[in-house]
């Protein structure tokens, strides 16, 4: 049953083609004949469908099963120490499902018990502590919704257009309602007048999975925002999320958001950890590389139309639509170019943008069949304007790996199929 | 509208102002015990605080990285296939295509230390004794031309160890190298004369098939 909902995409565009054909835009169509579907009583209509104890948790119905995360075998030498990516090409509004949220492990998503949970808060503290799953949620909690993306988000893209599907070039992002508490409760538990003065200390964050992956955040970030968090979107984190407990960093680069966390050490400098060193650090051309480059800079992209999500309808109406984000705060304007950056127009965003959220945007046209260069360009609350590629390879070259944030480019063919392009 | 509750309100805020004001702890957790702070504590910095006293030879290292390392890494540190190579590349960082090692990129030994002591071997983490993480270090040293082949690794020699690209980092500085030029009114009309598509991702084909992956 559900193979004949997973129609490959050549089909698939062959049919939004003739259904472009058939269509003349501005009236509604005339049909030929009666529609069975309405005329003809159908089986949902008559019979009985499930049961409520079928489901007791619900999963996506079959014919959204091509909804789902995917991986680039060739980008890793395995699937353990990896990543997938969120498919952003076929979601709307801005909270990213847990089941469908990019992965990035380390060593792989490990299963840790409530039960078994420990953290432990030490170094530079007056007295170190070690709490149980029980013991965080006695704390006064808060509630946020925060974008996670990856420091490598579109790091495929720094020397050419390359992979073909928002989900690939921008799908290492998600967006959750957290329930958690501050990080700063947990370290005002401990104390922090042994530490002294606070201005230049660190804290160091560590998970509990084989990787241990271990960062270190300047003490001010660590007072002002970060969140243990131990619910997303209203439930528990998924394991590949970090259950029972993770790191939220709102706004700065994924790996940070340390999973499975069982440490926080406060110290008087930085790690510099291997994730902190020889990864997410960016080179620049001359050899040279910026290290602490933790905030997410202001970024956009269209999820539709993209490569894996062509025009299916004929001429007239159509939604542009992306997301926008910043690390830097709200995203306060989207601005939309059909013809490759010559001119823009101001998209509508779906809803005031929030500090550090994505923000779904729409642009409600038309379109008759021409071929469009469609990108995206966000404004964040600092003023700042989302760089173009070329911008962005002038200051830093191409081998910086991370922190991509620049314009995308899709180019739309008459028959509405999409492509990853780079422009003059 | 009465005042009753308007008087509520302020005891409430009064009452929170109290708490917080206090700065009181909740008396959750419980203290963390020096055995356990042992255990956890591992991470070791740049300055080589937190690395135990120990020592490990080249020598040593080159039989353990074939046992515990090569697999993945290359009897010579050099990599096997997508797994991270961690010799050579050296003088390759301004190149097109940078080659990142231990040797060439890695701006402090102890990361290296840390890393195989809490990180490593991939699939069998912290099963390496001290002594043993000093010999692989040491040999990934070695691999790289950096000591001799009758070298000694040891917490007493730790900061005598140069690293090549000690000073190949600057601290983030996109605030004043980027933003400034960043943070304008951005153009609305006429922003370019042509615009002509200059490289399509469909020609490299390298997507993954969704019908593969599904």
């Amino acid at each position: 049953m559900s193979d004949s909902f997973k129609p490959s995409r050549r089909a698939f565009l062959r049919g939004s083609a003739a259904a472009a054909a058939g269509l003349t835009a501005g009236t509604a169509a005339r049909a030929q004949s009666p529609d069975p579907l309405i005329t003809e009583p159908q089986d949902w209509a008559i019979y009985f469908g499930d049961s409520v104890d079928a489901h007791p948790y619900g999963m996506p119905i079959e014919y959204e099963s091509d909804v789902i995360r995917r991986n680039v075998e060739w980008l890793t030498a395995d699937t353990i120490s990896s990543i997938n990516f969120t498919p952003i090409h076929a979601l709307d509004g801005t909270i990213t499902p847990q089941g469908c949220a990019f992965e990035r492990h380390h060593s792989g998503a490990i299963e840790l018990r409530k039960e078994d949970y420990r953290l432990m808060i030490n170094g530079l503290v007056d007295t170190p502590l070690v709490f149980t799953y029980d013991d965080l949620e006695r704390f006064p909690r808060e509630n946020h919704v925060y974008f996670c993306e990856c420091a490598a988000n579109t790091g495929m893209e720094w020397a050419g257009a390359q992979l073909n599907g928002a989900q690939f070039t921008h799908g290492m992002i998600h967006n959750m309602e957290y329930a958690g508490v501050p990080l700063r409760t947990l370290l005002e538990e401990a104390g922090l007048d042994a530490a002294g003065d606070l201005a230049d200390k660190w804290v160091f964050v560590e998970g509990a999975d084989a990787s241990s992956n271990g960062r270190s955040i300047p003490m001010e970030k660590a007072l002002d925002d970060v969140l243990v968090a131990f619910k997303a979107n209203g439930e528990a984190l998924r394991k590949e999320h970090g259950y029972p407990v993770r790191l939220v960093v709102p706004g700065w680069e994924g790996n940070m958001w340390v999973k499975w966390i069982r440490r926080i050490e406060v110290m008087d400098g930085p790690v510099e950890s291997r994730e902190e060193t020889s990864k997410y650090t960016d080179t620049l051309a001359d050899g040279t590389s910026r290290k602490w480059t933790w905030v997410m800079d202001a970024k956009s992209v269209i999820t539709s139309p993209s490569p894996q999500s062509p025009i299916k309808h004929g001429h007239g109406p159509l939604v542009i639509s992306g997301l926008a984000w910043s690390g830097h705060g709200a995203i306060t304007r989207v601005d939309v170019s059909k013809d490759g950056g010559k001119t823009w127009e101001t998209a509508r965003l779906a809803k005031p943008g929030e500090k550090m959220a994505l923000t779904r945007f729409y642009l409600d046209t038309t379109w008759n069949g021409e071929e469009m260069l469609l990108q995206a360009r966000a404004m964040d609350e600092t003023g700042y304007v989302q760089p173009t590629k070329d911008e962005l390879r002038e200051v830093r070259g191409e081998n910086s790996i991370y922190h991509n944030n620049c314009i995308q480019t899709w180019h739309v063919m008459q028959n509405g199929e999409a492509e990853n392009v780079e422009v003059s | 509208m009465s005042k009753f509750p308007s008087a509520i309100t302020v005891a409430f805020v009064a009452l929170a102002a109290t708490q917080a004001m206090a700065g009181d702890t909740f008396g959750l957790g419980r203290e963390a015990l020096p055995e356990e702070i042992a255990a956890w504590d591992l991470d070791v910095r740049p300055d080589g605080s937190g690395l135990p006293v120990g020592s490990g030879s080249v020598a040593d290292g080159e039989r353990l990285f074939s046992d515990n390392c090569a697999a993945c890494h290359g009897e010579f540190a050099e990599g096997v296939g997508n797994w991270p190579e961690l010799a050579g590349g050296e003088g390759t960082l301004a190149d097109a295509d940078p080659v990142k090692t231990v040797g060439s990129y890695w701006p402090y030994l102890s990361t290296a230390w840390d890393y195989v002591h809490r990180s490593m071997p991939y699939g069998n983490a912290q099963s390496l004794e001290p002594d043993e993480v000093y010999a692989i270090v040491a040999y990934i040293l070695y691999s790289n031309f950096l000591v001799d082949d009758d070298f000694v690794l040891s917490n007493e020699n730790f900061l005598e160890v140069e690293m090549p690209n000690a000073d190949g980092f600057i601290v983030d500085d996109r605030a004043e190298a980027e933003y400034p030029q960043w943070r304008r009114e951005p153009c609305m009309t006429a922003c370019k004369d042509s615009v002509e598509i200059t490289m399509r991702a469909t020609v490299l084909d390298v997507t993954p098939d969704e019908a593969d992956t599904n």
